[in-house]
């Protein structure tokens, strides 16, 4: 608790001992004859006002002070007027007990709320854990902390066991395991080398590591991570704008109808000849001002959605705004990129298929051995699936057939390694692939060999990502790609999305999702989802831009509505579902507070509902509406 | 744009410090987020930052006499 909720847990505790202690007494008085408060003489009727006007003030002094420097400025209507005028009212009307009483209870709720904001608050940075407090530069063999503000780019710095990384940069020494948790929401470490570039913000866990820093604190990603997240709230979403303007309406509305409940059927009385009933008529119309009081909208709307965002960071879905959060719920298009966000992005060696009489490995290997000196990426594929180091020696004579492949004497035989058209050009005759990718075929001394395939890997989530989505109320998965559209339909129909667009260049991208914006109703939101690379443009074109893997890519992030910190596509329906669950809360608190208050107000108004019942319409549902909206900040799948 | 951290203890006292605060003059746009305790001010070109920020405080103050804005 913070020095001032104690100060005014204090108050709370006083006043309300000493209104219990005062009834009591009064009670006792009264039951054991002593006063008539029916009827009491001038003396006990002061005594009883001075007496309950000790924890009135006590506990409600500031909002007097406040309602009525509100009055001075012209800032009438707003919740200390309502409590001011509601319970100075009640006092006026000898209703003391009850005046004290609606006081009590409105500071306890206005202390309640401050708690459960402050501590979801805390929760919240808890989370987002990741502020590094010092670096550490060696110097003279002794370790200095110095602010991580001031070390510039190009320094080496040192990272003990346990510490955070403060700043982006280079493993220059030592390796170790880091946990990326704070920033992935991954909990398996992943290990660092010499020459590995690291972001900071992960934790060192196992070995010291020194670090060359390539960026400033202030551009390193932590930083970047950091204000994004402390500047979400500043974008509002619809609910929230919803509710301001409602409580702008909605108070003066209150206070007239309340108002006009006070005057007109004591007038209309006077009209017909009835007696006036004033106090009666005024008691109502102060109930209906206590029970109106909009705190319980007003302050649980923008919990739920900071729980939310907080809830998803914790998952490592950054999301920039409160309107994007609420964006998701309505996502009924969902666009891909498919190379590094439904696929891995890197060429693997995904089939082997050599002739009859030579072995998988042979193949292999002679293959990884005349593509060595090459440096295209299906070489490096080839290498990568060998595993052994490659003897240069074994190799001569390389050629580069360019647009066709490569040929060399391998262990002295003459090998050639390339497409079809070289196997053509050759006059071998090829194996036709049963599989999609791409196609290496090998001849040894002149002889067909076999075949390697090697494609783009789909990610192993990926088909259970777009299930996810279908699940989450996506009605459609378009998957956008540079690729040719044979290996395009076959990923697309190996994950299940419903339209696949093939062979586009990185502008026909925008083209195509414009199309798809053009097609769309008006409340049906688009996402794209792209790995950040060369993708800028689409990510700020559509409704909700989700740049995934990002950590690192300064123009995604900037770029993207949300940000998802590792390249798992499943986090999309896992932000849906978050998006979603926060928006049922938002829901919820706003029918329930208002069905409450209405309900109460109407009761209010033929009399059904007395004071105590006011409070419940006030300070209860603001109570649970609060606790409601901090169910936002937790979610499991 | 400048962001500053703010004191404030109520949703509803934090939109009224917005209000307030966009209708400072030199000031072009405010948002005050209410759960980070931020408040960003986008400043019409050539206002002098610091005049305005003493203005912006007052209009705050006198909307909710609680608040604080660290400068």
């Amino acid at each position: 608790m913070t020095k001032k909720q104690k100060k005014v847990l204090r108050r709370i505790i006083i006043s309300a001992v000493l209104l219990v202690a005062i009834a009591v007494t009064f009670t006792v008085l009264e039951k054991t004859g002593t006063v008539d408060f029916e009827n009491p003489s001038i003396m006990w009727r002061c005594i009883e006002i001075v007496a309950y006007l000790i924890p009135y003030l006590i506990i409600g002094y500031d909002i007097l002070k406040k309602a009525f420097l509100g009055i001075i400025h012209g800032e009438v209507f707003d919740e200390n007027f309502l409590m001011a005028i509601a319970t100075v009212g009640a006092m006026v009307l000898g209703e003391y007990k009850e005046a004290s009483a609606v006081m009590l209870f409105y500071q306890i709720g206005e202390l309640f709320q401050s708690y459960a904001v402050g501590k979801s608050r805390k929760n919240i940075t808890a989370l987002m854990d990741i502020r590094p407090d010092y670096a550490n530069i060696e110097k003279d063999g002794k370790l200095e902390q110095v602010d991580p503000d001031d070390v510039q780019i190009g320094t080496v710095i040192v990272v003990q066991p346990g510490e955070k990384v403060p700043i982006d940069g280079k493993v220059v020494e030592g390796s170790s395991s880091l946990n990326t948790s704070a920033l992935t929401g991954e909990s398996v470490p992943r290990e660092v080398h010499v020459g590995d570039e690291i972001i900071s913000g992960c934790v060192n866990l196992t070995g010291l590591i020194k670090i060359e820093t390539s960026k400033e604190f202030g551009e390193s990603t932590v930083s970047k991570i950091l204000d994004l997240v402390e500047n979400s709230s500043m974008k509002k979403s619809r609910s929230e704008n919803f509710i301001t303007r409602f409580a702008k309406y909605y108070t003066p509305a209150v206070c007239i109808a309340a108002l006009a409940l006070a005057v007109l059927p004591p007038l209309v009385n006077i009209i017909m000849g009835n007696p006036a009933a004033w106090s009666k008529w005024i008691i109502r119309a102060l109930t209906t001002l206590v029970i109106s009081c909009p705190c319980a909208l007003v302050i649980s709307i923008p919990l739920s959605f900071f729980g939310g965002i907080g809830g998803a960071s914790a998952k490592g879905i950054l999301v920039k705004g409160s309107n994007y959060l609420e964006a998701l719920s309505y996502t009924k298009y969902v666009v891909c990129d498919k190379t590094g966000t439904l696929t891995k992005g890197v060429f693997q060696v995904t089939e082997i298929h050599p002739v009859s009489g030579m072995s998988e490995a042979d193949l292999l290997e002679k293959a990884a051995l005349v593509e060595s000196y090459s440096n295209h990426p299906i070489s490096k594929s080839l290498k990568e699936a060998y595993g052994k180091d490659i003897d240069n020696n074994r190799v001569v004579d390389a050629k580069e057939i360019s647009g066709h492949g490569v040929s060399a004497v391998v262990d002295g035989h003459e090998v050639a390694a390339g497409n079809v058209k070289l196997m053509k050009h050759m006059n071998i005759e090829a194996a036709v692939p049963t599989s999609v990718g791409t196609e290496i075929h090998v001849a040894v001394d002149g002889k067909y060999a076999g075949y390697i395939l090697i494609s783009d890997v789909v990610k192993p989530n990926a088909k259970e990502a777009i299930r996810g989505l279908k699940e989450a109320g996506v009605s459609k998965v378009v998957m956008l790609t540079g690729d040719a559209k044979k290996v395009a339909d076959a990923v697309g129909s190996e994950l299940g999305v419903d339209e696949v667009r093939s062979e586009l260049l990185p502008g026909d991208k925008v083209d195509e999702v414009e199309k798809l914006i053009a097609a769309k109703g008006e409340k049906e939101k688009l996402a794209f989802v792209g790995d950040g690379i060369n993708d800028a443009p689409v990510l700020s074109r559509a409704d909700i831009g989700i740049a995934m893997g990002a950590l690192g890519s300064d123009a995604a992030i900037e770029a993207a509505d949300i940000v998802l910190m590792d390249d798992d596509p499943a986090k999309i329906s896992t932000a849906m579902k978050i998006s979603k669950k926060t928006l049922r809360i938002v829901h919820q608190n706003i029918v329930f507070a208002l069905v409450i208050k209405f309900a109460c107000l109407a009761l209010g108004a033929v009399g059904f509902v007395n004071m105590w019942w006011a409070i419940f319409a006030d300070v209860g549902v603001m109570i649970l509406a609060v606790l409601n909206a901090t169910r936002a900040l937790s979610f499991k799948e | 744009m400048k962001k500053y951290k703010i004191e404030v203890d109520c949703a509803n006292c934090a939109a009224k410090m917005e209000d307030a605060t966009k209708k400072v003059a030199g000031v072009k746009d405010a948002t005050v987020a209410f759960m980070a305790q931020k408040m960003s001010v986008e400043f019409e070109d050539g206002a002098d930052e610091a005049e305005v920020m003493k203005n912006v405080l007052k209009a705050c103050k006198k909307v909710e006499p609680d608040c604080e804005i660290f400068m």
